[in-house]
């Protein structure tokens, strides 16, 4: 899975593919690869994008809710990022909060490694399902534990 | 204003009622002109992000002067907003100038809205304690949308007018060109006397001089300055002097408003203008969309 060891070291690309994974360097990539591959194919072009940098808009529909990714934008500085942020992200429906976060403060895991993140035995004892009858199971138990006490199994 | 009774349109005298419906009609027409001038920069917006922000905003403003032309449908025996809006020529338009001249570049669009919405912040603040509740009500709703067009215009405008001297050069021009006709928002409307009377309205010079206070303010944050003096009070000046000036004096500006709008006196702009906006429903008045 982490085969070819000629293949060239893209940043881009799943991280340690010429290392066996027990010995690899973990490091996660900028979440943006697009300007870093762009920059890769014309690297003395002055800008590819915009003069302004992307910033992740995190909104938050009810307060005490987590906030959640909404999309990116083009700003500035972060004043600018919230303002431009509530009528590109917030304009239609509920939000009482904007986070905005600068895209370089952003680090992902690449999709090449997805499945790490793939269950390969069963764990349902990690889904709220996996303890259903649980209460059930329990009180037999302890009714069992009771009857043995009444029969007078333990001194 | 100080409200003591509320205004009851159906015992009001005919004057104040005919003083009423064109002070709303002017609240309405201001609205409808900003968000159709500001909707013709959309998808040409200086980036993608401001695109959809300022055409957002030209939105909440078609939405404000709806709420207007319905308030007169409504209460005061106007024909429906569509009527109001697309069958009527430009002499019977009560608008400010400054809401009917062209878009021209991204700065004068930016200094209107700036001066247009402070003005109207102020206003819709004040009418929310309109003696006529539907007047008050319908205030207080759409101050509120102001808050972020403030946000917005200041973003900007503080910004544009200290990052170098282009951008600062051509915010300072749009604001010379435009100064003049943003005063003329506060030409009364006719009969504007009869409601300030009755607490239904405030004076407009006393919203104009908090107007001069607040737009001072932004200005000098912004390395911009526009024609506006501080001079010692002669007499009360209503709740005006609150914002800028010193206790005892008032703002005035140094240059002539731009008047007549709010008399049907209007710039061959709005001629050229009515006749795209209404072009649709004059040749096919039945037509939906």
């Amino acid at each position: 899975m982490y085969g070819d060891p000629t293949a060239d070291a893209d940043p881009s690309v799943a991280f340690g593919h010429d290392m066996p994974f027990y010995t690899r360097d973990w490091h996660f990539d900028p979440y943006h690869q697009r300007l870093t591959v762009a920059r890769r194919g014309a690297p003395d072009a002055v800008h590819f994008d915009t003069e302004w940098g992307n910033w992740e808009v995190f909104i938050q529909e009810k307060r005490g809710e987590h906030h959640t990714h909404a999309g990116t934008l083009h700003a500035p500085d972060a004043e600018m990022a919230i303002m431009l942020a509530k009528e590109n992200y917030a304009r239609r429906g509920p939000c009482v909060n904007i986070w905005v976060v600068p895209e370089d403060a952003i680090a992902a895991s690449a999709y090449e490694d997805a499945d790490m993140f793939e269950h390969t035995t069963d764990k349902m004892y990690r889904d709220p399902a996996g303890f259903q009858g649980l209460r059930k199971k329990a009180q037999a138990g302890k009714e069992r534990v009771g009857d043995e006490a009444a029969a007078g199994g333990n001194p | 204003m100080t409200t003591t009774t509320p205004f009851d349109l159906a015992s009001a005298p005919a004057d104040a009622r005919a003083a009423l419906d064109a002070y709303v009609l002017a609240l309405a027409d201001d609205a409808l002109l900003q968000g159709h001038r500001d909707s013709e920069w959309t998808g040409l917006g200086p980036i993608l992000e401001e695109d959809i922000a300022f055409s957002s905003m030209a939105q909440d403003e078609i939405g404000h002067a709806l709420v207007w032309y319905t308030l007169r449908a409504e209460h005061l025996g106007a024909p429906t907003p569509d009527e109001q809006a697309f069958r009527r020529d430009a002499a019977g338009w009560r608008n400010a100038r400054l809401v009917e001249l062209p878009r021209g570049d991204y700065a004068t669009s930016l200094i209107r809205r700036t001066l247009f919405d402070i003005a109207k912040a102020i206003q819709y603040d004040a009418l929310r304690h309109s003696a006529w509740p539907p007047l008050a009500v319908a205030a207080g709703k759409l101050r509120q949308e102001k808050k972020y067009h403030l946000l917005h215009n200041q973003a900007y405008v503080r910004r544009l007018g200290t990052a170098g001297a282009d951008s600062h050069d051509r915010l300072q021009s749009a604001l010379d060109a435009l100064f003049p006709a943003a005063l003329g928002l506060f030409e009364p409307t006719a009969g504007e006397a009869a409601l300030t009377a009755l607490g239904v309205v405030t004076p407009s010079a006393a919203l104009s001089a908090v107007w001069l206070g607040a737009v001072r303010a932004l200005l000098a944050q912004s390395g911009l300055s526009a024609p506006i003096a501080t001079v010692a009070a002669v007499g009360g000046e209503g709740d005006g002097a609150g914002a800028g000036a010193g206790a005892g004096d008032v703002l005035r500006t140094t240059v002539a408003p731009d008047v007549g709008g709010r008399r049907g006196e209007h710039t061959d702009d709005l001629g050229a203008m009515l006749d795209a906006m209404q072009s649709l429903h004059r040749s096919d008045p039945e037509a939906t969309w």
